[in-house]
């Protein structure tokens, strides 16, 4: 909470250092000023959505692209090694313009701006965390699998039950960074105007030729999620692990 | 003297490398239902090898291994038979440790067995009786004493009620006041009939329990006898090397 105070006394020494600060157009006593900061933080909705959406799609696709990778089957390990490296091969932004502009070409298909970016973020991040899943899933002592094939569980019931609960715990704090990441990376999604926060910030400049003002805000609403994101995410590593201390 | 007749574990000329190491040379075992085997010998011999092979854990190179009837040949439906009907005690007792007491002992039971909810749990609680720690059925691994772990690791591997239990060096990782806790428990077993096969170096456990005392060395047995008569006077000289090295304190 500390970020947070430095960040209010910082902003509020920047404006009193020089002249060219106008925080007339968010201001929000004013109508057009409350107008224009209703205008920015609609945006919120559609950057969490985004995020949140990308997230759930890319862990579950990471997900299912470690696995092969843990096999002993060299083919299996092909396909997941060929899969990251292409796909982490791609900037994300060159994903999001392909997926909008490419895929529809190609799929023959129609595709909102929301669901483009949904993807391109989703593919994009998903090489990632299949890398985080098969470090986590790989750090598991032998003892435990071994274990589990002694009681006769099926490899689903092992994983599910067994190996991947104590996985996630490991790897929850690298999930969390993925998740700011992806926060942040939606922003790019902008291009293609998804009217999330960035988005919302770059019209109301062309409109109020503010952009110092208008961007401080919007640097100040990804602080403010991403703190809060970070500190949920804390919060969570901290209970699971009190699971299984004492 | 249980009956030889009909060997409920046929080991054959089971061999097994790993890489330039020879862990198991032409071993040959039969053993019969309710037999009580002690496996001995010096590090590195084969002993936990061999054992491991019994439930599939290692995959033998060659030779045959039936146990009950079942050939294991590595395929998912011969391992999940095989192992439905033995169970395994390992020296790092590898309890599930995000999971409650309670919650290791009911999950083979529900998912492998597929037991109800309500069975299962009746059953967990038996074999938590049985290892004599029902009280502690609610916390979690980490928050018992090694002795009690493994205990509740025996009682892990009897809820899927199986006619074989294996043990790998179940005290060996203990602290010396609680190994007698955990033999208990064993001998306990040991007198309902169960068929057992220990990797111990427990030799007073081994004199009281076993039927016969397999010893192994670079990966061969050497010497299966009664326990009188391997402790008396057993026939090899590599055997008697090592139980004066072990016997002498």
């Amino acid at each position: 909470m500390k970020a947070f105070l430095l960040i209010a006394s910082l902003s509020l020494a920047l404006s009193g250092c020089s002249a060219n600060w106008g925080w007339y157009v968010v201001n929000p006593a004013t109508d057009t000023g409350l107008s224009n900061l209703k205008f920015l933080f609609g945006g919120l909705y559609y950057t969490l959505l985004l995020s949140v959406t990308a997230i759930g799609i890319s862990v579950t696709i990471g997900l299912l692209i470690a696995l092969p990778g843990l096999s002993h089957n060299r083919y299996f390990r092909g396909i997941n090694r060929t899969y990251v490296e292409i796909v982490r091969a791609v900037p994300i932004l060159v994903l999001i313009l392909w997926v909008y502009y490419g895929l529809p070409q190609i799929a023959n298909l129609s595709i909102t701006v929301f669901w483009a970016g949904v993807i391109a973020l989703a593919l994009s991040d998903s090489a990632f965390e299949a890398e985080i899943f098969r470090a986590g899933i790989q750090s598991i002592d032998k003892g435990q699998y071994e274990a589990a094939h002694s009681i006769s569980l099926s490899y689903t019931d092992m994983m599910r039950h067994v190996i991947l609960p104590q996985a996630i715990r490991r790897i929850l704090p690298a999930l969390g960074n993925q998740l700011v990441y992806m926060l942040k990376m939606s922003s790019l999604v902008s291009v293609i105007g998804m009217q999330e926060l960035t988005r919302r910030a770059n019209e109301l400049v062309v409109t109020e030729y503010r952009p110092l003002e208008i961007y401080t805000i919007l640097v100040l609403e990804y602080l403010v999620v991403i703190l809060l994101v970070s500190a949920g995410v804390r919060w969570l590593e901290h209970r699971m692990q009190s699971d299984q201390r004492q | 003297m249980p009956d030889n007749t009909q060997p409920i574990i046929n080991i054959d000329k089971v061999c097994k490398r790993f890489g330039d190491f020879n862990a198991l040379k032409d071993v040959s075992l039969r053993i019969s239902s309710g037999e009580r085997i002690v496996v001995c010998g010096p590090s590195g011999s084969g002993k936990s090898t061999l054992i491991r092979c019994i439930n599939g854990l290692e995959r033998h190179d060659s030779g045959k291994i039936l146990v009950d009837g079942i050939a294991l040949d590595h395929s998912a439906s011969s391992l999940s038979a095989v192992r439905s009907r033995v169970g395994m005690v390992f020296q790092q007792f590898n309890l599930f440790p995000h999971l409650t007491v309670i919650e290791n002992l009911m999950l083979g039971p529900l998912k492998s067995r597929k037991l109800s909810r309500e069975a299962a749990r009746q059953l967990a609680l038996n074999y938590l009786e049985r290892v004599r720690i029902p009280e502690q059925a609610d916390k979690y691994p980490r928050q018992l004493s090694g002795g009690q772990q493994q205990r509740v690791a025996i009682a892990r591997s009897l809820c899927m009620e199986p006619g074989i239990m294996l043990f790998d060096e179940p005290t060996s990782a203990l602290d010396p006041e609680m190994i007698n806790e955990v033999l208990e428990v064993m001998a306990e077993l040991a007198a309902t009939g169960m068929t057992m096969i220990c990797v111990t170096h427990e030799m007073g456990f081994a004199r009281r329990v076993a039927d016969t005392m397999v010893f192994m060395d670079h990966g061969e047995v050497v010497e299966t006898a009664s326990p009188e008569h391997f402790f008396t006077s057993p026939s090899s000289e590599r055997c008697r090397d090592f139980l004066n090295k072990i016997l002498q304190h």
